[in-house]
């Protein structure tokens, strides 16, 4: 009998095994995928390192930081800062065709940009800021309040408006279109307050660390390990039957394979209603060059792009993929040590949003197919705001919904999850709660952070 | 355990949450609140590393007499009175 058992062994379950473990729990993680990460994982292609999900860590604070998210975590799970060496950004760009802004780790460089391009909304800008840091996190009424209708009261520049939303909503938002409150503000804060890093060796140094020290406390992860149903009897789970058919039980479950894939599990459940599922994936262009990407002016971490006044944060009504928008990453361009140098290839990764049913209903050869069409037409589209790189590019890859879909198990491929977030992460079993993206937080602190919120309100009380 | 052993457990789990913080100077009668900067998953680290090294149970009710260093040996003496320091 464990004490937890924990469904998923991504950010999430991996913080959360790891404060239960410390706290001398029998922990065990049981993941379906043959490797750990979920959406924030790694895979080696052609003799190369590819990461998936991760362009940017956010919320980066630097070391001796005592305030924010990351410090919280490392303070949580007894790592020191040098445990995920973090280099920060050298700088992003929102970018539609009317404006552009610049931001960096410095909230002080978007504030003179917005000064620049929208002179008459610099005080309505500030006024936002209040109402972003007077935000209380876990408050559910406030959460779910439509950001669109607090910016409009607060703005009367519609595209300032647009440009806002673009990296927040890219970055963390499960709803189409409109954003919760909450979720405007926790990314508010990680993106434009605290920032980007990432470490020079990419999102499977954090990972190995999160494993290594959940291992060293005696936790087990039993990875190719798929289950199969929660047992529940009066509203109690009492066993995890496995995929291979064997029986295990633990006194509580915490899963963060998403809150309508998990009461999907439940045996005392029927279908649950798949509208409620997140519609939101992506396809990502991954292309290798011959030369780093300063070398043909491209400085840029990120380019959140748009390439109308509007911005369309929705699935796409009639093809495979929508590439009026779409997310630039450079992991080139971040400041790292000079004992690290610089990262061996240059690499430009190109993210649209996609349709996971169109991609999912290919055949295998129309897949491959689609694949090498939407490369070229995601990066034709992001060519226009970003350094035509297209003359470099010695190899590719490009993952799809179905790709997503692989690593996460979730519904859709959905990248955030489903819209409605369970702050608390209780369910309707008395003894099974949610963590990861369907509890509230996304990215990788974002995750770490739902992890240990929840096995410390849940699984540490008695 | 004796007043001031008690101390030296509860400055070493603070030093092991707050690995970035100067206890050398902590006051002893002002609140950790005021002096550290600790939060409540913090301070639930505190009742936790009692728990995991010395099976002190401290109830929920009892949270407020962890407020300063002061209050929480006054609080601990009669609880850790039978431990025996390691």
């Amino acid at each position: 009998m464990y004490d937890t058992i924990i469904i998923g062994a991504g950010m999430s379950g991996l913080a959360a095994g790891i404060r239960l473990a410390h706290y001398d729990q029998r922990v065990c993680i049981l993941e379906r995928h043959y490797t750990i990460g979920g959406l924030n994982s790694f895979y080696r292609l052609n003799g190369r390192d590819y990461d998936v999900g991760l362009h940017a860590v956010t919320n980066f604070t630097e070391k001796g930081a005592k305030k924010g998210p990351l410090a919280r975590i490392l303070r949580q799970l007894r790592f020191k800062w040098e445990d995920f060496s973090l280099a920060p950004q050298k700088g992003s760009r929102v970018v539609f065709p009317q404006a552009e802004l610049k931001f960096n780790n410095d909230l002080d460089l978007l504030r003179s940009e917005i000064a620049s391009a929208f002179p008459s909304q610099i005080d309505n800008f500030e006024d936002l800021l209040k109402k972003v840091v007077d935000y209380d996190d876990l408050d559910q009424e406030m959460f779910e309040i439509s950001s669109r209708t607090i910016l409009a009261e607060t703005f009367s520049e519609p595209l300032l408006i647009e440009m806002l939303l673009c990296p927040l909503m890219w970055y963390g938002n499960a709803a189409e279109d409109d954003m919760a409150w909450g979720q405007f503000c926790i990314m508010f804060r990680s993106i434009f307050i605290e920032g980007f890093a990432r470490p020079y060796k990419g999102v499977r140094l954090i990972l190995k660390n999160l494993v290594k020290r959940f291992r060293g406390l005696g936790g087990e992860l039993k990875l190719r390990t798929g289950v199969k149903q929660i047992l529940v009897e009066d509203g109690h789970a009492v066993a995890i039957e496995l995929d291979n058919g064997e029986q295990i039980t633990g006194k509580r479950i915490l899963s963060s394979a998403g809150n309508i894939e998990t009461l999907r599990m439940c045996s005392d459940t029927s279908e649950p209603d798949p509208r409620r599922a997140g519609q939101l994936t992506f396809i990502e262009s991954i292309s290798v060059l011959d030369r780093q990407p300063d070398t043909f002016g491209n400085h840029d971490t990120i380019v959140f792009y748009n390439d109308s006044e509007k911005f369309h944060w929705q699935r796409p009504e009639s093809d495979l993929c929508d590439i009026r928008t779409g997310v630039i990453c450079s992991p080139n361009n971040y400041e790292y040590s000079d004992d690290d140098g610089r990262l061996a290839d240059g690499i430009v990764r190109i993210t649209s949003i996609a349709d996971f049913d169109r991609w999912n209903n290919l055949s295998k050869e129309q897949y491959a197919l689609e694949k090498l069409r939407w490369y070229d037409r995601s990066v034709e589209s992001a060519v226009r705001f970003t350094p035509d790189f297209r003359d470099y590019v010695i190899d590719t890859d490009l993952f799809t919904p179905t790709t997503i879909r692989r690593f996460t198990w979730h519904d859709n491929g959905a990248v955030y999850g489903v819209p409605d977030k369970q702050l608390d992460g209780t369910t309707h079993v008395d003894n099974l709660f949610l963590c990861g993206t369907d509890q509230g937080y996304v990215g990788i602190i974002g995750a770490m952070m739902s992890g240990i919120s929840m096995a410390n309100l849940h699984c540490l009380r008695d | 355990m004796a007043p001031e052993e008690i101390r030296t457990v509860i400055i070493d789990i603070l030093g092991d949450i707050a690995p970035d913080e100067d206890l050398s100077s902590l006051d002893d009668a002002v609140p950790f609140r005021d002096q550290l900067e600790l939060d409540s998953m913090d301070f639930l680290d505190i009742v936790m590393e009692l728990r995991k090294r010395y099976r002190v149970q401290v109830p929920e009710e009892d949270y407020p007499a962890l407020n300063s260093m002061a209050s929480t040996v006054e609080y601990l003496t009669p609880k850790m009175a039978d431990v025996v320091a390691t």
